[in-house]
């Protein structure tokens, strides 16, 4: 029982009941109208599922996340370790990221849609530019921390230039690279969902703001409770592939 | 002809690394070593003793070809040293394991780095973990084993790639003083199994004296050689027995008298 009570899934299932019961406790006095009780936006969401029209609009959202978030993550983990191992690529590229993380990109996307339109490009680029900063910055200061010791080690046993890069200092880095994945993938949803809010409604963006103007609440939920859903998933998932892929030493703890 | 020869070759054998007028000096007027010459002979172990900002750890760090020197050469077996090489393995003060292998591949990744097929490698390493006293524990990771025994996993690496030259930088000043002692006494049939040239930097005298052939005494500010003690110990008697020997006390007495106007 108490081993039960310990375990980290137990804990996480409380959280999540207390934030359900919490908000199916203020969708009941009710604090607006337009803000449904937990039940009613989990049964929305059922329907939604059932007839199909939730399902149905997702591929519209996800292309330009996943490809976008494919881009960012190849170019952005190449553009870190690059910037990490050289200091020529350092100095031009890190104030460039530095100055792209701290801007309000959103702000971009208004010149993102003159430039190239209502298209899935402006989607994607919407994605990039939200997620790479965080992913280049992050796998560039990992590289840059890579223990002296280990890099030492790797020299003093003749490992060649690229041995050393591909056995210890990824490996190394890799905690921190991923660490900017998940940020990243994070920005990216935030991206595809401002991309289909302020550039052309499709997808689940659609769906949001479609059932907003009819005052269909409950399923304006549902819609913006799966896409979280979706979000977290995606980056437990992230996160599981690092330990498979890269530490081994965590799956023995997990 | 011959004898000539000969005598030349015992000559240059008997050393193992020899350095000769090294200077180091740091970007930034930084001189950590001042035209220092020293030889190390072959099959002891030596310390590098001294306060801290001797030098020693630079010294060894030039002989392990993983710092160049400002001036002066180093050689190992009559070569000059140009860079890191086969003939010298390195441990590591912090131990320098790689947190995601196994204690077998970490054991192993001197050879994995020279490109031995893996079973080969993974035979070899075993042997080592076997002889550090690790045996049963090669499929942890560092995380799982305590310092001194991460750095018994160090001891196996360097011994598995075979150098005839071991370098060892402060090796167990991470490691508590109990196991230290134990790690100390397993040195000492390490050394002896192994017929190695040690070269072993350390700011503990009882260590040093405890562990060593010989001992160089280096003194900073300029940074030089002050002394070669050979600390004439006798090895036959128990590791506790040694510890207590007044010969034992005696050096530990004199080097302490030797160092102690550095340290303030």
């Amino acid at each position: 029982m108490s081993s039960f009570l310990k375990h980290p899934l137990t804990l996480r299932l409380l959280s999540v009941i207390i934030a359900a019961g919490a908000w199916e406790y203020l969708g009941r006095i009710p604090i607006s109208p337009a803000f449904p009780t937990f039940l009613q936006t989990m049964s929305a969401l059922g329907g939604m599922i059932a007839d199909g029209s939730m399902v149905s609009v997702y591929p519209a959202t996800f292309q330009p996340l996943l490809i976008g978030l494919i881009i960012s993550s190849i170019l952005g983990i190449a553009c870190g370790v690059f910037m990490g191992l050289n200091a020529k690529a350092e100095w031009f590229g890190a104030p460039v990221f530095i100055v792209l993380q701290s801007a309000p990109l959103a702000a971009l996307i208004p010149l993102l849609t003159f430039a190239y339109g209502i298209g899935l490009t402006s989607k994607i680029l919407t994605v990039c530019i939200m997620s790479m900063p965080v992913i280049v910055l992050n796998a560039y200061s990992a590289v840059r921390h890579t223990p002296t010791s280990m890099i030492e080690m790797g020299r003093s046993y003749l490992g060649s230039s690229r041995q050393i890069i591909l056995k210890i200092i990824i490996p190394a880095a890799s905690p921190v690279i991923y660490a900017g994945l998940r940020l990243g993938a994070a920005m990216g949803f935030i991206g595809a969902i401002l991309a289909e809010l302020l550039i052309t409604p499709t997808g689940i963006g659609d769906l949001i703001t479609y059932n907003q103007s009819i005052a269909e609440y409950d399923k304006m939920y549902a819609a913006i409770f799966s896409i979280m859903a979706f979000a977290v998933i995606f980056i437990e998932i992230l996160e599981r592939t690092e330990y498979f892929f890269f530490r081994p030493d965590k799956r023995v703890t997990q | 002809m011959s004898a000539v020869a000969e005598a030349v070759s015992t000559d240059k054998t008997d050393i193992a690394v020899s350095v000769n007028d090294v200077t180091k000096i740091y970007p930034g007027g930084v001189e950590a070593l001042n035209d220092m010459t020293i030889q190390f002979p072959k099959g002891e172990l030596t310390s590098l003793l001294g306060p801290s900002g001797c030098g020693k750890t630079t010294l060894l760090k030039i002989i392990a070809g993983l710092l160049e020197p400002t001036s002066g050469s180093v050689t190992v077996n009559g070569k000059n040293v140009t860079g890191p090489g086969k003939e010298r393995a390195f441990v590591f003060q912090d131990f320098a394991l790689m947190p995601w292998a196994s204690v077998l591949r970490n054991a192993a990744f001197g050879l994995e780095l020279q490109g031995v097929a893996k079973s080969e490698r993974h035979a070899i390493a075993e042997k080592y973990i076997d002889a550090v006293g690790l045996k049963g524990y090669e499929n942890l990771y560092p995380h799982e084993l305590s310092g001194g025994m991460r750095q018994r996993v160090g001891l196996a690496r360097a011994l598995a790639v075979n150098a005839e030259v071991l370098l060892m930088d402060e090796p167990f000043s991470a490691v508590d003083e109990q196991t230290r002692r134990k790690f100390q006494e397993d040195l000492l049939t390490v050394v002896d199994d192994e017929q190695k040239t040690f070269i072993f930097v350390t700011h503990s005298i009882e260590e040093a004296v405890y562990v060593s052939q010989s001992i160089a005494l280096l003194l900073p500010r300029p940074s030089r050689v002050s002394e070669i003690i050979r600390p004439d110990i006798r090895r036959d008697i128990s590791p506790d027995a040694i510890r207590r020997d007044p010969v034992y006390l005696d050096i530990v007495e004199r080097i302490w008298k030797g160092l102690r106007t550095y340290v303030e």
